[in-house]
Protein backbone atom coordinates (compact mmCIF):
# COMPACT_ATOMS: atom_id res chain seq x y z
CA UNK A 1 0.00 0.00 0.00
CA UNK A 2 1.33 3.41 -0.97
CA UNK A 3 1.23 5.85 1.88
CA UNK A 4 2.94 9.21 1.43
CA UNK A 5 1.69 10.56 4.72
CA UNK A 6 4.33 11.26 7.33
CA UNK A 7 3.62 11.17 11.03
CA UNK A 8 5.38 14.35 12.06
CA UNK A 9 6.68 17.62 10.71
CA UNK A 10 10.19 16.78 11.92
CA UNK A 11 10.14 13.45 10.07
CA UNK A 12 8.93 15.24 6.94
CA UNK A 13 12.04 17.46 6.76
CA UNK A 14 14.57 15.13 8.43
CA UNK A 15 16.73 14.61 5.32
CA UNK A 16 17.08 18.20 4.12
CA UNK A 17 20.85 18.50 3.70
CA UNK A 18 23.20 21.43 4.11
CA UNK A 19 23.44 23.38 0.85
CA UNK A 20 20.06 22.17 -0.42
CA UNK A 21 17.87 24.27 -2.68
CA UNK A 22 14.49 24.53 -1.01
CA UNK A 23 11.40 26.05 -2.57
CA UNK A 24 8.96 27.51 -0.08
CA UNK A 25 5.42 28.21 -1.17
CA UNK A 26 3.39 31.26 -0.27
CA UNK A 27 2.74 34.81 -1.35
CA UNK A 28 3.42 36.85 1.74
CA UNK A 29 1.91 34.73 4.46
CA UNK A 30 -0.92 33.26 2.33
CA UNK A 31 0.12 29.69 1.59
CA UNK A 32 3.33 29.92 3.57
CA UNK A 33 4.03 26.52 5.18
CA UNK A 34 5.04 28.02 8.52
CA UNK A 35 4.97 24.74 10.46
CA UNK A 36 7.27 23.01 7.97
CA UNK A 37 9.62 26.00 8.09
CA UNK A 38 9.70 25.81 11.88
CA UNK A 39 10.52 22.12 11.59
CA UNK A 40 13.33 22.95 9.15
CA UNK A 41 14.74 25.51 11.59
CA UNK A 42 14.70 22.89 14.35
CA UNK A 43 16.28 20.35 11.99
CA UNK A 44 19.26 22.64 11.49
CA UNK A 45 20.19 22.45 7.79
CA UNK A 46 22.49 25.30 6.75
CA UNK A 47 23.75 27.11 3.67
CA UNK A 48 20.35 26.75 2.03
CA UNK A 49 19.26 28.36 -1.21
CA UNK A 50 15.65 29.40 -0.78
CA UNK A 51 13.16 30.07 -3.57
CA UNK A 52 10.12 32.11 -2.53
CA UNK A 53 8.23 35.11 -3.89
CA UNK A 54 9.25 37.25 -0.94
CA UNK A 55 11.93 37.27 1.73
CA UNK A 56 9.96 36.87 4.90
CA UNK A 57 7.57 38.93 6.99
CA UNK A 58 8.09 39.92 10.61
CA UNK A 59 10.05 37.29 12.53
CA UNK A 60 8.04 34.16 11.80
CA UNK A 61 8.14 31.54 9.04
CA UNK A 62 10.68 32.34 6.33
CA UNK A 63 11.91 35.39 8.26
CA UNK A 64 12.69 33.14 11.23
CA UNK A 65 14.69 30.81 8.95
CA UNK A 66 16.68 33.80 7.70
CA UNK A 67 17.10 35.08 11.24
CA UNK A 68 18.58 31.72 12.25
CA UNK A 69 21.30 32.31 9.60
CA UNK A 70 20.46 29.17 7.68
CA UNK A 71 20.11 30.76 4.25
CA UNK A 72 23.04 31.51 1.95
CA UNK A 73 21.04 32.74 -1.01
CA UNK A 74 17.46 33.70 -1.78
CA UNK A 75 15.82 33.71 -5.21
CA UNK A 76 12.72 35.90 -5.13
CA UNK A 77 10.80 38.69 -6.85
CA UNK A 78 9.87 41.04 -4.05
CA UNK A 79 12.12 40.98 -0.95
CA UNK A 80 11.44 44.53 0.24
CA UNK A 81 8.25 44.84 2.25
CA UNK A 82 7.17 46.96 5.19
CA UNK A 83 7.96 44.11 7.58
CA UNK A 84 10.96 42.47 5.85
CA UNK A 85 13.44 43.91 8.36
CA UNK A 86 15.15 40.57 8.99
CA UNK A 87 16.07 40.20 5.33
CA UNK A 88 16.88 43.90 4.98
CA UNK A 89 19.46 43.75 7.77
CA UNK A 90 21.12 40.58 6.41
CA UNK A 91 21.22 42.06 2.92
CA UNK A 92 22.77 45.33 4.02
CA UNK A 93 25.32 43.39 6.09
CA UNK A 94 26.25 41.36 3.01
CA UNK A 95 25.25 38.13 4.75
CA UNK A 96 22.80 36.89 2.14
CA UNK A 97 22.94 36.65 -1.63
CA UNK A 98 19.91 37.86 -3.59
CA UNK A 99 18.85 36.78 -7.06
CA UNK A 100 16.01 39.09 -8.04
CA UNK A 101 13.65 37.61 -10.64
CA UNK A 102 10.50 39.21 -12.05
CA UNK A 103 7.53 37.38 -10.57
CA UNK A 104 6.26 35.86 -13.81
CA UNK A 105 9.75 34.73 -14.79
CA UNK A 106 10.11 33.18 -11.36
CA UNK A 107 6.84 31.29 -11.78
CA UNK A 108 7.66 30.20 -15.33
CA UNK A 109 11.21 29.12 -14.44
CA UNK A 110 9.77 26.95 -11.69
CA UNK A 111 7.08 25.61 -14.01
CA UNK A 112 9.71 24.92 -16.69
CA UNK A 113 11.77 22.83 -14.28
CA UNK A 114 8.73 20.73 -13.43
CA UNK A 115 7.75 20.40 -17.08
CA UNK A 116 11.18 19.36 -18.36
CA UNK A 117 11.77 22.51 -20.40
CA UNK A 118 15.46 23.28 -21.01
CA UNK A 119 15.06 27.06 -21.25
CA UNK A 120 12.60 29.54 -22.69
CA UNK A 121 12.41 33.03 -24.20
CA UNK A 122 10.23 35.51 -22.34
CA UNK A 123 9.40 39.14 -23.20
CA UNK A 124 9.38 40.07 -19.51
CA UNK A 125 12.38 42.20 -18.46
CA UNK A 126 13.64 42.64 -22.03
CA UNK A 127 15.57 45.90 -22.25
CA UNK A 128 15.73 46.32 -18.46
CA UNK A 129 18.59 45.96 -15.95
CA UNK A 130 17.24 42.53 -14.93
CA UNK A 131 18.05 41.21 -18.42
CA UNK A 132 21.67 42.35 -18.35
CA UNK A 133 24.10 39.56 -19.20
CA UNK A 134 21.33 37.35 -20.51
CA UNK A 135 20.93 36.13 -24.05
CA UNK A 136 18.29 38.13 -25.90
CA UNK A 137 16.79 37.83 -29.36
CA UNK A 138 14.10 39.28 -31.55
CA UNK A 139 11.30 36.91 -32.46
CA UNK A 140 8.76 38.28 -34.93
CA UNK A 141 10.06 41.75 -34.18
CA UNK A 142 9.66 41.51 -30.43
CA UNK A 143 12.45 41.34 -27.86
CA UNK A 144 12.80 38.25 -25.64
CA UNK A 145 15.22 37.14 -22.93
CA UNK A 146 16.46 33.58 -22.42
CA UNK A 147 15.63 32.21 -18.99
CA UNK A 148 16.60 28.87 -17.44
CA UNK A 149 14.53 26.63 -15.17
CA UNK A 150 14.78 26.69 -11.39
CA UNK A 151 14.69 23.20 -9.90
CA UNK A 152 14.94 22.29 -6.24
CA UNK A 153 15.92 19.46 -3.96
CA UNK A 154 12.90 20.04 -1.76
CA UNK A 155 9.67 22.02 -1.91
CA UNK A 156 7.78 22.93 1.24
CA UNK A 157 4.20 23.84 0.40
CA UNK A 158 0.88 24.32 2.13
CA UNK A 159 -2.37 22.82 0.91
CA UNK A 160 -5.84 22.46 2.36
CA UNK A 161 -6.40 18.72 2.00
CA UNK A 162 -4.34 15.77 0.87
CA UNK A 163 -4.64 11.99 0.68
CA UNK A 164 -2.16 9.14 1.08
CA UNK A 165 -1.34 9.21 -2.65
CA UNK A 166 -0.32 12.87 -2.38
CA UNK A 167 -3.27 14.36 -4.23
CA UNK A 168 -3.82 17.95 -3.10
CA UNK A 169 -6.42 20.69 -3.11
CA UNK A 170 -5.69 24.20 -1.94
CA UNK A 171 -7.59 27.06 -0.37
CA UNK A 172 -8.28 30.34 -2.22
CA UNK A 173 -5.18 32.47 -3.01
CA UNK A 174 -3.04 30.31 -0.72
CA UNK A 175 -2.61 28.09 -3.81
CA UNK A 176 -0.17 30.54 -5.47
CA UNK A 177 3.20 28.74 -5.97
CA UNK A 178 2.19 25.37 -4.47
CA UNK A 179 1.35 23.38 -7.61
CA UNK A 180 4.38 24.50 -9.66
CA UNK A 181 6.84 24.14 -6.78
CA UNK A 182 5.59 20.62 -6.14
CA UNK A 183 6.40 19.71 -9.74
CA UNK A 184 9.85 21.35 -9.70
CA UNK A 185 11.31 19.62 -6.63
CA UNK A 186 12.82 16.15 -6.29
CA UNK A 187 10.98 15.88 -2.99
CA UNK A 188 7.79 17.88 -2.52
CA UNK A 189 6.53 18.02 1.04
CA UNK A 190 2.99 19.28 1.59
CA UNK A 191 1.61 20.31 4.93
CA UNK A 192 -2.17 20.04 4.88
CA UNK A 193 -4.92 21.03 7.25
CA UNK A 194 -6.50 17.64 6.84
CA UNK A 195 -5.53 14.23 5.48
CA UNK A 196 -8.60 12.65 3.94
CA UNK A 197 -9.23 9.01 2.98
CA UNK A 198 -8.24 8.01 -0.55
CA UNK A 199 -11.18 8.57 -2.90
CA UNK A 200 -12.61 11.46 -0.91
CA UNK A 201 -11.14 14.20 -3.12
CA UNK A 202 -13.18 14.70 -6.28
CA UNK A 203 -10.89 13.66 -9.17
CA UNK A 204 -12.31 16.55 -11.20
CA UNK A 205 -11.05 19.14 -8.74
CA UNK A 206 -7.70 17.73 -7.61
CA UNK A 207 -5.25 20.57 -8.32
CA UNK A 208 -1.95 18.78 -7.73
CA UNK A 209 -2.02 15.10 -8.70
CA UNK A 210 -0.03 12.89 -6.33
CA UNK A 211 2.72 12.17 -8.85
CA UNK A 212 4.20 15.57 -7.96
CA UNK A 213 4.10 15.01 -4.20
CA UNK A 214 6.37 12.78 -2.12
CA UNK A 215 5.26 13.52 1.45
CA UNK A 216 2.07 14.74 3.10
CA UNK A 217 1.93 15.82 6.72
CA UNK A 218 -1.09 17.01 8.65
CA UNK A 219 -0.76 20.15 10.71
CA UNK A 220 -2.73 20.09 13.86
CA UNK A 221 -5.29 22.88 13.75
CA UNK A 222 -4.82 23.55 17.46
CA UNK A 223 -1.10 24.08 16.83
CA UNK A 224 -1.89 26.55 14.05
CA UNK A 225 -4.12 28.55 16.35
CA UNK A 226 -1.54 28.60 19.12
CA UNK A 227 1.30 29.69 16.90
CA UNK A 228 0.68 33.44 16.56
CA UNK A 229 0.65 33.73 20.35
CA UNK A 230 3.84 31.72 20.63
CA UNK A 231 5.48 33.98 18.09
CA UNK A 232 4.38 37.23 19.71
CA UNK B 1 -3.31 75.91 -11.06
CA UNK B 2 -6.17 73.48 -11.03
CA UNK B 3 -5.28 69.79 -11.00
CA UNK B 4 -7.22 66.56 -11.13
CA UNK B 5 -7.47 65.23 -7.58
CA UNK B 6 -6.46 61.63 -6.95
CA UNK B 7 -10.13 60.75 -6.82
CA UNK B 8 -10.91 62.51 -10.10
CA UNK B 9 -7.96 60.81 -11.73
CA UNK B 10 -9.15 57.37 -10.60
CA UNK B 11 -12.65 58.18 -11.85
CA UNK B 12 -11.23 59.35 -15.17
CA UNK B 13 -9.32 56.08 -15.68
CA UNK B 14 -12.40 54.08 -14.66
CA UNK B 15 -14.39 55.77 -17.44
CA UNK B 16 -12.06 54.20 -20.02
CA UNK B 17 -12.62 50.64 -18.79
CA UNK B 18 -15.47 49.07 -20.74
CA UNK B 19 -17.91 46.30 -19.91
CA UNK B 20 -16.35 42.87 -20.21
CA UNK B 21 -12.74 44.04 -19.85
CA UNK B 22 -10.18 41.85 -18.07
CA UNK B 23 -8.19 44.31 -16.00
CA UNK B 24 -5.27 44.33 -13.60
CA UNK B 25 -5.01 47.35 -11.32
CA UNK B 26 -1.49 47.81 -9.98
CA UNK B 27 -0.59 48.34 -6.34
CA UNK B 28 -1.11 51.83 -4.91
CA UNK B 29 -3.07 54.56 -6.69
CA UNK B 30 -4.27 52.27 -9.55
CA UNK B 31 -6.05 50.08 -6.98
CA UNK B 32 -8.41 53.00 -6.24
CA UNK B 33 -9.75 52.87 -9.81
CA UNK B 34 -11.89 49.95 -8.61
CA UNK B 35 -13.83 52.33 -6.37
CA UNK B 36 -15.08 54.18 -9.45
CA UNK B 37 -16.12 51.28 -11.69
CA UNK B 38 -19.89 51.51 -12.10
CA UNK B 39 -21.72 48.60 -10.51
CA UNK B 40 -23.84 48.04 -13.63
CA UNK B 41 -20.72 47.29 -15.69
CA UNK B 42 -19.34 43.73 -15.48
CA UNK B 43 -15.55 44.03 -15.37
CA UNK B 44 -13.18 41.21 -14.45
CA UNK B 45 -10.47 42.29 -12.04
CA UNK B 46 -7.36 40.11 -12.07
CA UNK B 47 -4.84 39.94 -9.25
CA UNK B 48 -1.52 38.34 -10.10
CA UNK B 49 -1.29 36.26 -6.95
CA UNK B 50 -4.02 34.08 -8.42
CA UNK B 51 -7.58 35.30 -8.70
CA UNK B 52 -9.97 36.60 -11.31
CA UNK B 53 -13.23 38.26 -10.38
CA UNK B 54 -11.80 40.10 -7.42
CA UNK B 55 -14.32 41.93 -5.29
CA UNK B 56 -14.00 44.76 -2.77
CA UNK B 57 -12.46 44.59 0.68
CA UNK B 58 -14.43 42.41 3.13
CA UNK B 59 -16.39 43.84 6.02
CA UNK B 60 -14.25 44.31 9.13
CA UNK B 61 -14.03 41.04 11.00
CA UNK B 62 -14.61 38.82 7.97
CA UNK B 63 -11.10 39.01 6.50
CA UNK B 64 -9.64 35.71 5.33
CA UNK B 65 -5.81 35.43 5.38
CA UNK B 66 -6.02 32.99 2.45
CA UNK B 67 -7.88 35.53 0.29
CA UNK B 68 -5.65 38.50 -0.51
CA UNK B 69 -4.69 40.64 -3.49
CA UNK B 70 -1.27 41.38 -4.96
CA UNK B 71 -0.85 44.15 -2.41
CA UNK B 72 -1.43 41.50 0.28
CA UNK B 73 -4.62 43.24 1.41
CA UNK B 74 -7.70 41.14 2.25
CA UNK B 75 -10.22 41.08 -0.59
CA UNK B 76 -13.33 39.12 -1.63
CA UNK B 77 -14.20 37.00 -4.65
CA UNK B 78 -17.23 37.86 -6.76
CA UNK B 79 -19.73 35.24 -7.86
CA UNK B 80 -18.18 33.51 -10.88
CA UNK B 81 -14.63 34.28 -9.77
CA UNK B 82 -11.80 31.77 -9.92
CA UNK B 83 -8.50 30.88 -8.24
CA UNK B 84 -5.41 29.61 -10.05
CA UNK B 85 -1.69 29.10 -9.50
CA UNK B 86 1.07 31.56 -10.29
CA UNK B 87 2.16 30.13 -13.65
CA UNK B 88 -1.43 30.33 -14.94
CA UNK B 89 -1.83 33.81 -13.50
CA UNK B 90 1.26 35.10 -15.27
CA UNK B 91 0.26 33.30 -18.48
CA UNK B 92 -2.86 35.48 -18.38
CA UNK B 93 -0.62 38.53 -18.13
CA UNK B 94 2.32 37.65 -20.38
CA UNK B 95 0.10 35.88 -22.87
CA UNK B 96 -1.82 39.05 -23.72
CA UNK B 97 -5.12 37.92 -22.23
CA UNK B 98 -5.63 41.01 -20.10
CA UNK B 99 -7.27 43.91 -21.91
CA UNK B 100 -6.01 46.67 -19.65
CA UNK B 101 -3.41 47.08 -16.97
CA UNK B 102 -3.14 50.25 -14.90
CA UNK B 103 0.21 51.06 -13.31
CA UNK B 104 1.88 53.83 -11.36
CA UNK B 105 5.16 55.26 -12.63
CA UNK B 106 8.25 57.28 -11.76
CA UNK B 107 8.81 58.19 -15.41
CA UNK B 108 7.40 57.51 -18.87
CA UNK B 109 9.39 58.33 -22.01
CA UNK B 110 8.10 59.80 -25.26
CA UNK B 111 8.30 56.34 -26.79
CA UNK B 112 6.33 54.74 -23.97
CA UNK B 113 9.22 53.28 -21.99
CA UNK B 114 8.16 52.78 -18.37
CA UNK B 115 10.20 53.18 -15.18
CA UNK B 116 8.29 52.26 -12.05
CA UNK B 117 10.19 49.67 -10.01
CA UNK B 118 13.47 51.17 -8.85
CA UNK B 119 14.88 54.64 -8.30
CA UNK B 120 18.39 53.41 -9.00
CA UNK B 121 19.58 54.35 -5.51
CA UNK B 122 22.65 52.25 -4.75
CA UNK B 123 21.71 51.22 -1.21
CA UNK B 124 18.07 50.44 -2.01
CA UNK B 125 16.97 46.82 -1.83
CA UNK B 126 15.63 46.01 -5.29
CA UNK B 127 12.13 44.56 -5.52
CA UNK B 128 10.30 44.07 -8.80
CA UNK B 129 7.35 41.72 -8.19
CA UNK B 130 5.02 41.50 -11.18
CA UNK B 131 5.70 45.00 -12.52
CA UNK B 132 7.70 43.86 -15.55
CA UNK B 133 5.16 41.18 -16.50
CA UNK B 134 2.30 43.66 -16.25
CA UNK B 135 4.16 46.27 -18.28
CA UNK B 136 4.63 44.04 -21.31
CA UNK B 137 1.67 41.72 -21.09
CA UNK B 138 -1.63 43.56 -21.28
CA UNK B 139 -3.19 44.64 -24.58
CA UNK B 140 -3.26 48.23 -23.31
CA UNK B 141 -1.10 49.68 -20.55
CA UNK B 142 -2.35 52.78 -18.76
CA UNK B 143 -0.13 54.79 -16.44
CA UNK B 144 -1.45 56.99 -13.61
CA UNK B 145 0.97 59.45 -12.07
CA UNK B 146 1.57 63.04 -11.07
CA UNK B 147 2.61 65.09 -14.06
CA UNK B 148 5.63 66.48 -12.22
CA UNK B 149 7.92 65.42 -9.41
CA UNK B 150 7.73 67.28 -6.10
CA UNK B 151 10.53 69.55 -7.33
CA UNK B 152 8.60 70.37 -10.50
CA UNK B 153 10.45 68.23 -13.04
CA UNK B 154 8.35 66.57 -15.72
CA UNK B 155 7.83 62.83 -15.20
CA UNK B 156 7.23 62.52 -18.92
CA UNK B 157 10.74 62.51 -20.32
CA UNK B 158 12.78 62.10 -23.48
CA UNK B 159 14.59 59.10 -21.98
CA UNK B 160 13.97 57.53 -18.58
CA UNK B 161 16.83 58.15 -16.14
CA UNK B 162 15.50 55.51 -13.73
CA UNK B 163 15.95 51.77 -14.47
CA UNK B 164 13.37 50.57 -17.00
CA UNK B 165 10.45 48.29 -16.22
CA UNK B 166 9.51 47.79 -19.86
CA UNK B 167 10.38 49.11 -23.30
CA UNK B 168 7.77 50.92 -25.43
CA UNK B 169 4.91 49.45 -23.46
CA UNK B 170 2.77 52.41 -22.29
CA UNK B 171 -0.29 53.32 -24.36
CA UNK B 172 -1.90 56.10 -22.35
CA UNK B 173 -0.77 58.39 -19.52
CA UNK B 174 -3.21 59.89 -17.01
CA UNK B 175 -1.74 62.70 -14.93
CA UNK B 176 -3.14 65.35 -12.64
CA UNK B 177 -2.88 67.75 -15.59
CA UNK B 178 -3.75 65.81 -18.73
CA UNK B 179 -4.56 62.57 -20.51
CA UNK B 180 -1.93 61.79 -23.12
CA UNK B 181 -1.70 58.98 -25.67
CA UNK B 182 1.63 57.50 -26.64
CA UNK B 183 1.49 57.11 -30.43
CA UNK B 184 4.04 56.27 -33.13
CA UNK B 185 3.87 59.95 -34.06
CA UNK B 186 4.66 61.05 -30.52
CA UNK B 187 2.70 62.17 -27.47
CA UNK B 188 -0.84 63.27 -28.27
CA UNK B 189 -2.84 65.21 -25.69
CA UNK B 190 -6.45 64.06 -25.59
CA UNK B 191 -7.57 65.99 -22.53
CA UNK B 192 -6.33 68.84 -20.35
CA UNK B 193 -7.47 69.81 -16.88
CA UNK B 194 -10.00 72.62 -16.92
CA UNK B 195 -8.38 76.05 -17.16
CA UNK B 196 -4.91 74.93 -18.26
CA UNK B 197 -3.82 76.12 -21.71
CA UNK B 198 -2.06 73.69 -24.05
CA UNK B 199 0.96 75.99 -24.24
CA UNK B 200 1.30 75.96 -20.47
CA UNK B 201 0.97 72.16 -20.39
CA UNK B 202 3.68 72.00 -23.06
CA UNK B 203 5.94 74.25 -20.97
CA UNK B 204 5.49 72.04 -17.88
CA UNK B 205 6.08 68.84 -19.82
CA UNK B 206 9.38 69.55 -21.51
CA UNK B 207 9.00 67.03 -24.32
CA UNK B 208 7.04 67.74 -27.51
CA UNK B 209 3.27 67.30 -27.30
CA UNK B 210 0.62 67.59 -29.96
CA UNK B 211 -3.02 68.31 -29.42
CA UNK B 212 -5.48 65.69 -30.59
CA UNK B 213 -7.85 66.62 -33.45
CA UNK B 214 -10.70 69.06 -33.01
CA UNK B 215 -13.26 66.30 -32.44
CA UNK B 216 -11.46 64.67 -29.58
CA UNK B 217 -10.46 68.07 -28.17
CA UNK B 218 -14.14 68.96 -27.95
CA UNK B 219 -14.87 65.63 -26.32
CA UNK B 220 -12.00 66.26 -23.95
CA UNK B 221 -13.45 69.65 -23.07
CA UNK B 222 -16.78 68.05 -22.22
CA UNK B 223 -15.29 65.39 -20.01
CA UNK B 224 -13.08 67.88 -18.22
CA UNK B 225 -16.13 69.97 -17.49
CA UNK B 226 -17.84 66.90 -16.07
CA UNK B 227 -14.92 66.30 -13.79
CA UNK B 228 -14.72 69.86 -12.49
CA UNK B 229 -18.42 69.82 -11.67
CA UNK B 230 -17.90 67.06 -9.14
Amino acid sequence: MIDKTVASLSAAVADVHDGATVMIGGFGTAGMPSELIDALIAQGARELTIVNNNAGNGEVGLAALLNARRVRKIICSFPRQTDSYVFDALFHAGEIELELVPQGNLAERIRAAGAGIGAFYTPTAYGTPLAEGKEARLIDGRGYVLEYPIAADFALIKAEKGDRWGNLVYRKTARNFGPIMASAAKCAIAQVREIVPLGTLDPEVIVTPGIFVQRVVAVDVATQRAQPQAAA
Amino acid sequence: MKRFSRDQLSARVARDIPEGAYVNLGIGLPTTVANHLPSDREIFLHSENGLLGMGPAPAPGSEDPDLINAGKQPVTLLMGGAYFHHADSFAMMRGGHLDICVLGAFQVSVEGDLANWHTGAKDAIPAVGGAMDLAIGAKRVFVMMDHQTKSGASKIVERCSYPLTGVRCVNRIYTDLAVIDVTPEGLRVVEIVDGLAFDELQRLTGVPLTLAGADSAAAAGRSTATLSER
